[in-house]
């Protein structure tokens, strides 16, 4: 059992009190909500005679039925406006704090409240979405919820959770050029597999982990979901607090440094026991890509699509059902595949960081012919800083669309979507057979500089070919202060 | 589609027919497409139900298949549910009939959104659940007799009556038994408790209490 982890004292701090069915009550110290998963409790909150108990730390804002084109109300789409409309009033209604289109404020809910200095180290954050594991970047214990539990913590704030187990996993050594935190994820993922985290929180350290700046953590955390965990965490340090130091809703005055030595208390300490331990060598890591139909059937983009005799027994009836969907040829190089569209954005890559990236790539260069490009900044203070520093000029001149943002063709909940059997190159978080929008749509997951390449170059490309980019990390954008 | 009525207090047993779902990591995409949740109440949730699987198999899905309708218990194999933490998933099994799940595993989001409307999944290892699979293939329209307390599965194949032990951690169980899995009211009354822990967490309080 892990003892004097962060995730053990951020539970003991946040337990109410042992239910009886063994469960623990878990408060909730940030909850985030948006259209798709807060309606139905809203009504079954009505149902039950109860109110919103911490309005004051339920936030909102709208990114999944967004269009990216136009955002002007009524949206075309009667049922996207309706769901918009119920969460106006239900926040209305309760007294909670909307970011809607136009504030300045609004985005993809993972990416808004990091930027707002909402989310911050030591807190439990939920949201009705499973990637708010994104939020464990900060060194909070942060994990998606169903409806029932949004009505809950909305009743309540708080949970009935069982306590999970604690892996850590150990990156030494740096990611070479090219590399990115996605590439990082997606070879975790790919070695321990999409479920190998179910039962975990997963703890990312060592020194390829404290080199990566706060934007890159929250891509890294983000897709700890997808490999089975329901949660996963940066410890806390300098590039956390530098990062906060000014936002919003971060502590200031005096407050700001008993902040600090509060959150520089949480981390893991060097007496910290874990149920588990993996080790990575971050040099080892080429640009990584998913050739498959699960976020773990993910390659080397130098290497070839596994064969059935490469692939461990219990994993070949996938293997081959992503075969014939994505129609791909065992034994056959990934890199040259061609594609159709490519899609940079979502909570996983949307960040300002995330359009450099990609920016760096399509600077100067055009977006091969027939090929669909299009850039969503995941939240209107991306899309402000993004502009101020030219990147809307720079993909629009290589021949992408700049959009607004919004969730958009991550999940095709929106009009952005794939369309019959067109693969993309996106740099999104699920490549799920018809998650794009089509039933018979591709999705290749792939970092923004490497989905900018297979842009440019009309099929899959090594980025590490088409930029020299620098081989230390980037301190974190000053322009993202807010 | 079935008339039962959605789970209520306690749940100790399900009886009914299965239908199968073979095949590992089984998102929630599947369960139910994302254009599906373009709704404010979960209510017409089972028109969707595995829609784009089924469209591909033009008719030939199990939940299409005419021994399949009015089933109670799906069969399901590794990582079920796994992906988006969409309770719409459940919500659409739940309205088109079913009311327990076996599986060789699940995804934790989805076993507690499973877990929230009184479904409870239930789990064997992997020849069992190929045996169990196979059985009710060989049965067809067989009833099967689930029990939380202890968790088994028996398949009356009029000869004899086939039966395999299941899985299913204390917590969730005594939840399910005792009635207590939709703890809204007891959480709301944790108020004293709610209050103590909130004036202890020091982000509440302007980090005073660090």
């Amino acid at each position: 059992m892990s003892a004097g982890t962060l995730y053990d004292k951020v539970w003991e701090l946040h337990r109410v009190a042992d239910l009886p069915g063994g469960a623990t009550q878990l408060f909730i110290g940030l909850h985030l909500i948006h259209e798709v998963t807060s309606p139905q409790a809203f009504a079954a909150l009505d149902d039950l005679g109860l109110t919103v108990r911490h309005p004051e730390r339920t936030v909102a804002t709208v990114d999944h039925i967004v269009p990216t084109t136009s955002q002007a109300r009524p949206f075309a789409d009667p049922l996207a406006e309706a769901m918009l409309a119920t969460l106006e009033g239900n926040c209305a209604r309760h007294g909670i704090t909307l970011h809607g289109l136009g504030s300045g404020r609004q985005g993809i809910v993972h990416v808004i409240a990091p930027e707002l200095g909402l989310t911050q180290p030591g807190m439990t954050v939920a949201c009705g979405d499973s990637h708010t594991s994104t939020h464990g970047a900060f060194g909070a214990i942060a994990f998606g919820i169903g409806t029932s539990q949004v009505r809950d913590v909305l009743a309540s704030q708080s949970l009935a959770m069982g306590k999970l187990k604690v892996r850590r996993i150990r990156v030494d050594g740096a990611l070479q050029s090219g590399v990115y935190a996605k590439d990082l994820v997606l070879h975790v993922i790919r070695t321990l597999g999409v479920k190998g985290g179910v039962g975990y929180a997963y703890e990312f350290a060592g020194p390829a982990i404290e080199a990566l700046s706060m934007e890159e953590r929250m891509t890294l955390c983000n897709m700890a979901i997808e490999g089975g965990a329901r949660c996963g965490y940066v410890n806390p340090d300098a590039v956390t607090f530098a990062y906060l130091k000014g936002r919003p809703h971060a502590p200031s005055g005096d407050a700001w440094e008993r902040a600090v030595a509060w959150w520089s208390s949480l981390a893991s300490g060097p007496e910290a026991s874990f149920d588990d331990e993996v080790v990575f060598d971050a040099a080892t890591i080429a640009p990584t890509i998913t050739w498959g139909i699960t976020p773990g059937q993910a390659i080397g983009v130098d290497e070839t699509v596994p064969t059935l005799e490469q692939t461990e027994s219990d994993e070949r009836p996938i293997a081959e059902e992503a075969y014939r969907y994505m129609d791909l040829r065992p034994g056959a190089p990934i890199e040259g595949v061609p594609v159709d569209v490519c899609f940079i954005g979502s909570c996983t890559n949307g960040r300002l960081s995330d359009l450099r990236a990609a920016a760096a790539v399509a600077r100067g260069r055009q977006v091969a012919a027939g090929i669909k490009a299009f850039v969503v900044p995941g939240s209107e203070q991306v899309a402000a800083e993004a502009e101020a520093e030219g990147l809307d000029a720079v993909f629009r001149a290589a021949g992408f669309e700049w959009r607004e943002p919004g969730c958009s063709m991550c999940l095709a909940m929106n009009p952005d979507r794939l369309e019959g059997r067109q693969i993309s190159a996106s740099s999104s978080n699920r490549n799920f057979k018809g998650r794009q929008g089509s039933a018979t749509g591709r999705t290749l997951l792939m970092s923004p500089a490497m989905v900018a390449a297979a842009a440019v170059s009309g099929h899959v490309a090594d980025v590490r070919r088409l930029v020299a980019v620098p081989t230390t990390p980037q301190p974190e954008p000053a322009s993202t202060r807010a | 589609m079935s008339a039962t009525p959605f789970p209520a207090g306690p749940i100790q047993r399900c009886q009914g027919r299965a239908v199968v779902v073979a095949g590992d990591d089984i998102d929630t995409d599947r369960i139910i497409p994302a254009r599906y949740l373009k709704c404010v109440t979960f209510d017409g949730l089972a028109e969707g139900v595995f829609a784009d699987d089924r469209s591909e198999r033009a008719g030939d899905h199990p939940f299409d298949r005419a021994e399949n309708q009015g089933a109670a218990i799906l069969v399901v194999n590794r990582n079920f549910g796994c992906g988006s933490s969409r309770e719409h998933a459940p919500q659409a099994l739940m309205r088109w009939g079913l009311r327990a799940v076996i599986g060789e595993s699940f995804a934790e989001i989805f076993f507690g959104n499973c877990l929230a409307l009184g479904i409870p999944c239930l789990s064997a290892d992997h020849d069992a659940v190929l045996a169990l699979q196979a059985a009710i293939g060989a049965h067809p329209g067989a009833v099967l007799q689930l029990d939380l307390e202890p968790p088994r599965v028996r398949l009356d194949a009029g000869s004899e009556v086939l039966e395999w032990p299941l899985t299913l951690a204390a917590g969730p169980r005594r939840m399910l038994v005792s009635g207590e899995w939709n703890g809204t009211a007891q959480l709301v009354a944790h108020d004293g408790e709610l209050r103590a822990t909130a004036s202890r967490l020091p982000y509440l309080n302007n980090f005073a209490a660090a």
